[in-house]
């Protein structure tokens, strides 16, 4: 166990990222493209193969009906709490989803729930890390926005299990980023860590303490980041459009899907040019002909994202007021997220805080690294991270609903996890057997204003006298942020059963199913892969042929070698109209081995025509049967 | 006596024993605590007790860490806030507080009546004039004036009952005094008395703290 690897994953809405630590410092691991950062969209491609990351982004824009991005934000969520969502996004829910039901997307002509494909993302991080290592990866530490509720969580973990991760902890991102900035740093203070990234936010105040860091406060708002600024410049040029050229391209979303794409294409490159640049051109086209084409100043944008970047003042002064802390009492602030490039954004924690933010770091990698330092210390540490230790909080309370639909507050936000707390309970009728619970999560007085988080059903209570039994259920909020429960009947001093149903959520058998699932696609996507492989490299082969057949060679062969080489000829492309790839393959190498003589006639040929002073016809080398195969073989795990 | 977490020969964490909060720590039963003190214990058990320290330990002993931690962390919660404190202790002595309002809760809804604030005697004037001056700033925000007068006389009241409250910890931490000099020695009768005060403190601070925050949200 102890040589196990753990790596560290930010699993974010826009892009992802897999770590580890390398000696003292914390390191991402990059794909086979040589990039960091592995873009959060999953997408078929023309083979209905599953591509994820750089390689699924053209996707987006070329048949966005095929592609999914930011599948962070339905994590955890039920069909009712996404409609705003599926206004903004082009999300395409499966048809046949009812209330209550995990939901499923469609992508072509399949249905995944989002923590199936935040699981393609993941795996496709655990393939990197494997490729690097050059050994199997089966442990990680995933990072999480702090504000995330139980059922966010839970779809996370279900996510890294469904890619053959055991996920060793969930970390919050915000803490996370302040152990990567804390490791080489090391001194006590208070900080702030504000966190606004592709859709969430999250805001923590840390107290530093000779190596513990100590999270005081916490907040913020799930749905709220740079995917809310492309959206907003999205609507203003759909508007646009409408007004200038008369074409409505939101009546029809769906149709308009591509052209969509386009444009947020364009002002995503135009959000980012403004960071560095005064003013920004878009320049999209549409259809029949016509141009969009704008220029934004960034005075402008600022003007344009004022509303969503206010929206991170309240969680502020919340978690200012949680913590008891002044923001004079402040050390440091950390930024972290994409969307922190904003000069504005900048601006506005400077004036919240009272302070020049800290941008030494990379915000994009910041919390992927401090990810890979947790991974370190579960790792059993090492010389550095010896003294680390992370308190983290939850940041909602726990509740149960009592008479009345009344919110009963049994752990407090910001309590330091794990956290617990205990209830009695009791039958009101003679002989009552079972009891129900209703466990929410949320700041609200009344039940239905707060998150419902699971029902539990107490089971097998001894039948006695109402008001006898006495069940103590204990409710304890793990450091992963996540709930676990267990009850007790007291007087029998027996555990009781209970029955779980999460309000939205996979049940361990769902989860157990898709990981199968997942096993047998990629059984499926490997065989498809070999078959398509197969094929190319038979058609390189008969083509190779074909041209041998026109080289004077041919005709030195003895009359049965060619019978035998075009029988065999015939049996390859028999074969390659096949989907056996074992088939494929032997005809490959029949073919290979029988014209082995046709090869070496024509070296022959080539070296005499040299020697004679002609022009060597090269093509005729590089291209006989025996030319290596054009393409590298493509690795499999 | 601090509880037993660790074994005392390999050093290993135990699973945990039903003890008290103070006990966990190993402090007295008393209410002048050293919070000083309670941080520094609070962080070096934190060392030795957290999950994370027990990433490469057998499935035992990961479960016992969790629950020694959650306690430790419970305990630490209601220890190092003097109000908390001073509600455990309550509530370890048999003061049922919960049970109190839970019962005043019930009996309320069941009469179908506003659950009662016994208003304490001294506070009866100015909490009726302050609500007065509550309800015309409430009735001013909706019609969107603003009467500065009106802010002032509030503020003036919010200021006066912020000194009370403070007031009322200082006669809270005279209790505490009182029952840390008798909670060895003594009689159930001395102890009685010193915890019902306490319970009485601790109603008409909540009392104050509830007026407060309809203060604070009405200027808001």
């Amino acid at each position: 166990m102890a040589t196990d690897i753990i790596v560290g994953i930010d699993l974010g809405t826009t892009n992802s990222l897999v770590s580890y630590m390398q000696g003292d410092s914390p390191v991402v691991i990059p794909g086979e493209d040589g990039l960091n950062l592995v873009p959060s969209v999953a997408a078929l491609d023309e083979n209905n193969q599953i591509v994820v990351g750089n390689a699924a982004r053209k996707y987006l824009i070329e048949t966005p009906e095929r592609a999914v991005y930011s599948i962070k934000r339905l994590m955890g969520r039920g069909l009712e709490d996404v409609q705003d969502e599926l206004k903004l996004f082009p999300f395409q829910l499966a048809e046949d989803l009812h209330d209550g039901e995990v939901l499923r997307i469609k992508i072509g002509d399949r249905t995944y729930t989002p923590p199936e494909i935040s699981a393609l993302v993941l795996r496709q991080l655990k393939r990197n890390a494997e490729r690097f290592f050059g050994a199997p990866v089966t442990h990680a530490v995933i990072t999480v926005p702090a504000y995330f509720n139980d059922a966010q969580r839970q779809a996370t973990k279900d996510a890294g299990r469904i890619a053959g991760l055991n996920v060793l902890r969930l970390v919050n991102e915000p803490t996370a980023a302040s152990l990567a900035y804390g490791l080489d740093k090391k001194k006590n203070g208070t900080i702030v860590v504000y966190d606004l990234g592709g859709g969430t936010f999250d805001i923590s105040i840390l107290k530093l303490h000779d190596g513990i860091f100590e999270v005081v406060a916490t907040n913020g708002d799930t749905h709220l980041g740079g995917d809310d600024i492309d959206n907003l410049l999205i609507a203003i040029a759909l508007d646009d459009i409408r007004g200038d050229l008369g074409l409505d391209l939101r009546r029809d979303f769906r149709r308009s899907g591509e052209v969509v794409a386009r444009i947020r294409q364009a002002v995503i490159e135009a959000k980012i040019a403004l960071s560095s640049q005064p003013t920004a051109k878009l320049d999209v086209d549409l259809p029949d002909g016509k141009k969009y084409q704008r220029e934004i100043t960034r005075e402008m944008f600022e003007q344009m994202i004022q509303p969503i970047i206010d929206r991170t003042v309240g969680p502020c002064k919340q978690a200012l007021k949680d913590a008891g802390v002044k923001p004079e009492q402040i050390d440091e602030v950390v930024l972290v997220g994409g969307s922190t490039r904003i000069p504005k954004v900048r601006r506005l924690v400077q004036d919240l805080f009272g302070r020049v933010p800290h941008t030494d770091l990379n915000p994009d990698e910041v919390v992927a690294l401090g990810a890979a330092v947790q991974a370190n210390i579960l790792g059993g540490g090492s010389e550095i991270t010896q003294d680390m230790l992370l308190l983290d909080v939850t940041p909602l309370s726990l509740g149960i609903e009592v008479a009345g639909g009344v919110t009963d507050k049994i752990i407090l936000r910001n309590s330091t996890v794990p956290a617990s707390a205990t209830q009695h309970y009791t039958t009101q009728v003679d002989g009552q057997t079972n009891i129900a619970i209703h466990v929410l999560q949320g700041e609200r007085e009344l039940a239905r204003d707060c998150r419902s988080l699971a029902r539990f059903d107490l089971k097998g209570v001894p039948p006695m006298p109402a008001g006898l039994p006495r069940i103590e259920v204990k409710f304890l909020i793990d450091a992963n942020g996540i709930l676990r429960v267990s009850a007790r009947e007291q007087r029998s001093g027996k555990e009781a059963e209970i029955d779980v149903q999460p309000s939205y959520g996979l049940t361990d058998e769902q989860v157990e199913n898709m990981l199968l699932e997942s096993f047998d696609f990629a059984e499926e996507d490997f065989r498809q892969r070999q078959v398509i492989e197969g094929r190319r490299e038979a058609d390189t082969i008969l083509m190779a042929l074909a041209k041998g057949k026109k080289n004077q060679a041919w005709q030195e062969l003895t009359p049965e070698e060619r019978g035998n080489v075009e029988t065999l000829e015939r049996a390859l492309v028999a074969a390659k109209h096949g989907d056996d790839y074992h088939a494929i393959r032997e005809a490959i190498d029949a073919l290979n081995e029988a014209t082995m003589h046709l090869a070496e006639l024509m070296m022959d040929t080539a070296v005499s025509t040299a020697l004679k002073g002609k022009a060597m016809d090269d093509s005729d080398l590089e291209e006989g049967p025996h030319a290596g195969h054009p393409m590298a073989k493509a690795e499999f795990e | 006596m601090r509880a037993v977490h660790f074994c005392s020969a390999c050093g290993k964490v135990q699973p945990p024993v039903p003890v008290d909060y103070f006990t966990f720590f190993g402090f007295a039963r008393k209410l002048n605590l050293d919070t000083a003190e309670l941080e520094k214990e609070f962080y070096a058990l934190s060392r030795r007790l957290h999950p994370d320290v027990f990433g490469q330990a057998d499935e035992r002993e990961r479960a016992w860490s969790l629950e020694q931690s959650s306690m430790l962390n419970d305990a630490y919660r209601a220890l190092k806030d003097p109000i908390k404190r001073t509600e455990y202790l309550l509530r370890l002595e048999g003061v049922e507080l919960e049970e109190q309002s839970k019962q005043a809760t019930e009996k309320a809804r069941a009469t179908g009546e506003l659950k009662k604030q016994v208003v304490p005697p001294d506070l009866l004037e100015e909490v009726f004039e302050l609500n007065m001056h509550l309800e015309e700033l409430r009735v001013q925000k909706k019609l969107g004036e603003d009467d500065p007068a009106l802010l002032e006389e509030i503020g003036k009241a919010k200021l006066s009952l912020e000194e009370k409250n403070d007031e009322l910890l200082n006669e809270l931490k005279a209790e505490w005094d009182k029952w840390d000099k008798i909670v060895d020695s003594g009689s159930e009768g001395d102890r009685r008395k010193v915890l019902d005060k306490m319970v009485d403190v601790l109603n008409r601070r909540n009392y104050i703290r509830n007026l407060l925050r309809d203060v604070n949200e009405a200027m808001e």
